[in-house]
């Protein structure tokens, strides 16, 4: 053995004892049979809502597709990220280039752990970090929906990450620090009932915060400006302060906002844009009493203000 | 380079006084856009009562603001830069931009020719030219603040 080897079997042996503790806090957490069980049998039908609820066909429709197309989920989109370019895979039914080989429990251990068939963490790019606090049934009732779904032929391309961040198995330390089903905000005893579930709609499957929320240079969401407005992940814009804080929404009412998730329409009557659009169309699939919901909880967060920096006075020309 | 076709643009705007600004001018015509589908909203929402008058004048609104859509007028190269909220992808993809603004035309144009007769009509019909507002901002718009 040369020097080197020698030194490599020393560095390792040294090592060892960290790398072990690390490979073992990075093992993927599956759920327990008692959570398995929960999940019982889907629903398609009340399945659907929680679909919209999700946004699962913003990401995983082919990028511009409008009507039908939306629901034929082959993937293709691009999300360009610091850490690299992820690609939304195909989840249609199709047995091999989608998930219908899937069992539910599978597709639960996607949704609620990230953590797929095979044992590998997700990225967070598929916002599981919201996902985890869906109730199981909504996610039997989901998956029952998928599966009318039609199925796609075709796998989507691959990742382009560069190392270290290529790697899978380290997501599980990411997700130590910030996997959590624990709710983000603690509602006000006195907040109006329908706060709560649009708690749920906003923390789970809506995962608004996703966007909405500023992260910290690890990926990581800011939990103490939840909802408070960030620099968008892709372009020159940013995503606005959705509490009541200064520069943020505090002069539109319920009324208001339930209208704009509706309408597409701000109070002074400016249309949605950017990445909002996708969102806001699912959001029009929703039962009225759902976006009202939603706007109570925003309604009731704590107020922030923005989330991020100030713009520089504008330089023409420059 | 920037600079030389600021200046070059700025020749050519000499020519088209009326769009001194096209900034402002692009603006302004958005405002429009915006109050006019304020009036058939609240109308939609039930806050006001129907009438065919006010309905018929918020679309011809719409209908004209969309035919003052001159891209090259109102966009010439450069004015990304500026206190606006146009995104760069409308310079970088001209003929993605120009396919929008003629759908607006078309869809607001033929509004005009047919306008909704009730409430009900007045939603579907916001909420179709809606999907034009909506369609273009997602693409070629950036909120900065
Ligand atoms: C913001 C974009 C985004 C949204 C919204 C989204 N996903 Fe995904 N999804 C991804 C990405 C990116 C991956 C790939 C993750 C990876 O490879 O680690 C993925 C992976 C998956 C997988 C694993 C597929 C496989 O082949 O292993 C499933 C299942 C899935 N998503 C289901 C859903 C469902 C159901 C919804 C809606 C409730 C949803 N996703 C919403 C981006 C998204
Ligand atoms: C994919 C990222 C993304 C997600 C997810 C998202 N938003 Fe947004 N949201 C945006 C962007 C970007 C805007 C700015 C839209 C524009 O340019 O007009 C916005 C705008 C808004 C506004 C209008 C704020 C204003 O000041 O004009 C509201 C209200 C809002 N979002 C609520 C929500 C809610 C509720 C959810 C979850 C159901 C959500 N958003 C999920 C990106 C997102
Ligand atoms: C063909 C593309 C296009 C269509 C269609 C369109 N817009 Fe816009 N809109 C823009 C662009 C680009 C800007 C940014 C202008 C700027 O800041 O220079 C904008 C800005 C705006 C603004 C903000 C103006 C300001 O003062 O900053 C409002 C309000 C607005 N649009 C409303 C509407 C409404 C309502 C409709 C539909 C009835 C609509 N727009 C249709 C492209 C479009």
């Amino acid at each position: 053995m040369g020097l080197i080897g020698k030194l490599a079997v020393a560095a390792v042996l040294l090592g060892g004892a960290g790398a072990a503790v690390a490979w073992f806090l990075s093992a993927p957490v599956l759920l327990d049979a008692e959570a398995v069980a929960a999940l019982g049998e889907g629903d398609a039908t009340k399945g659907e809502r929680i679909f919209w609820a999700g946004g699962c066909t913003s990401c995983h429709a082919r990028p511009k597709s409008e009507g039908p197309a939306r629901l034929e989920l082959a993937g293709g989109l691009e999300l360009k990220t610091p850490f690299g370019t992820f690609v939304a895979p195909n989840i249609s039914p199709h047995p091999q280039d989608g998930i219908g080989g899937w069992s539910l429990e599978d597709f639960a251990n996607a949704m609620l752990r990230g953590v797929s068939p095979a044992g590998e963490h997700y990225y967070p790019a598929f916002p599981y970090s919201s996902y985890t606090r869906m109730q199981p049934a909504d996610i039997a009732d989901l998956y029952a929906f998928m599966k009318t779904l039609p199925a796609v032929e075709g796998k989507a391309a691959g990742h382009q990450l560069g190392f270290p961040f290529n790697i899978r198995r380290g997501l599980g330390l990411w997700k130590r620090l910030y996997l959590s089903d624990e709710p983000v905000v603690v509602l006000a005893d006195g907040a109006p009932e329908n706060a709560r579930a649009g708690q749920y709609l906003v923390e789970g499957p809506g995962h608004c915060g996703e966007c909405h929320t500023p992260r910290q240079f690890t990926g990581g969401l800011k939990k103490d400006q939840w909802l408070a407005g960030a620099v968008a992940a892709e372009g020159d814009g940013i995503v606005p302060n959705i509490t009541s804080g200064e520069g943020g929404i505090g002069d539109w009412s319920g009324g208001d906002i339930a209208s704009f998730l509706e309408t597409g329409f701000t109070p002074d009557f400016d249309s949605v844009g950017g990445s909002m659009v996708a969102v806001q169309k699912n959001m029009a699939m929703l039962p009225a009493a759902d976006r009202e919901a939603i706007a109570a909880y925003l309604k009731a967060v704590p107020p922030h203000p923005n989330g991020y920096p100030a713009r520089q006075p504008a330089q023409p020309g420059g | 380079m920037r600079k030389l076709i600021l200046a070059i643009s700025a020749l050519a705007l000499a020519g088209t006084a009326a769009f001194a600004d096209p900034i402002a001018d692009r603006k302004a015509l958005m405002k429009a856009n915006g109050k006019a589908a304020g009036q058939l909203g609240a109308i939609a929402k039930g806050e006001q009562p129907f009438d065919a008058a006010a309905v018929l004048a918020a679309l011809t609104t719409l209908s004209e603001d969309a035919a003052k859509m001159d891209v090259a007028a109102l966009f010439p190269a450069g004015t990304d830069q500026g206190d606006t909220t146009a995104s760069p992808k409308i310079w970088e993809d001209m003929a993605g931009f120009q396919a929008k603004v003629d759908k607006f035309k078309a869809d607001t144009a033929a509004a005009v020719a047919a306008p909704p007769q009730d409430v009900e009509a007045v939603k579907a019909t916001l909420g179709a030219l809606g999907q034009n507002c909506g369609g273009c901002h997602e693409t070629f718009r950036i909120k900065k603040s």
